[in-house]
């Protein structure tokens, strides 16, 4: 099982590398943004993986919790930000 | 020797492995902003449900089990939103909806 894990977790990370193609590239601010709420989601579910790499996946939960809040926000207040600026 | 949980949660954390790859190549692929954002919010929601219920199921019934659940249950609301909120900025800000070229006249 540990394979698997460490399997999936290599997966995940060249997908972030493959989303940081957008955040670098891509026209305008908003795509980049959405990138940015893509690549965290994808850090979340990471982050637990290494939790279980260590054994220590009740210290990485809350890590990966406040991941989770602070994308979620950072989000929302940069569109809220946008849309009265336009 | 596997046990049951242990087969159904490498299904399910597969399963989010896949629509991460489909989210993925929608926001590499998809020609504006809007369809950019079909792809990933919808995709990205469905695929951390599906991940963290299979590690959830792989830690089995405890706290940490539970939160992991919490953890899903609350990116299964604020994904949508924050999804939502974006788009909506993008809109008042002015950017075009894609169109195909028969379509524009």
């Amino acid at each position: 099982m540990n394979t698997f894990l460490t399997a999936i977790a290599l997966a995940l990370c060249l997908l972030v590398f493959l989303v940081l193609y957008r955040v670098v590239f891509g026209p305008g601010v908003f795509n980049r943004i959405a990138a940015i709420s893509a690549i965290g989601t994808k850090t979340l579910v990471i982050l637990i993986i290494f939790g279980f790499f260590y054994n220590r996946v009740e210290m990485f939960i809350d890590i990966s919790m406040v991941y989770a809040l602070l994308n979620f926000i950072g989000c929302v207040a940069a569109a809220k930000y946008l849309e009265n600026e336009g | 020797m596997m046990t049951v949980m242990t087969i159904l949660s490498i299904l399910f954390i597969l399963g989010g492995l896949f629509f991460f790859t489909t989210a993925t190549v929608g926001l590499l692929r998809f020609p504006d902003f809007f369809t950019r954002l079909h792809a990933t919010g919808k995709g990205d929601t469905l695929a951390v449900f599906l991940s963290l219920v299979g590690l959830a199921l792989y830690e089995g019934f405890s706290l940490t089990g539970l939160k992991i659940v919490i953890i899903a249950i609350f990116m299964f609301i604020a994904q949508p939103t924050a999804t939502h909120a974006i788009s909506k900025a993008g809109l008042r800000f002015g950017l075009k909806p894609w169109m195909r070229e028969e379509d524009k006249k």
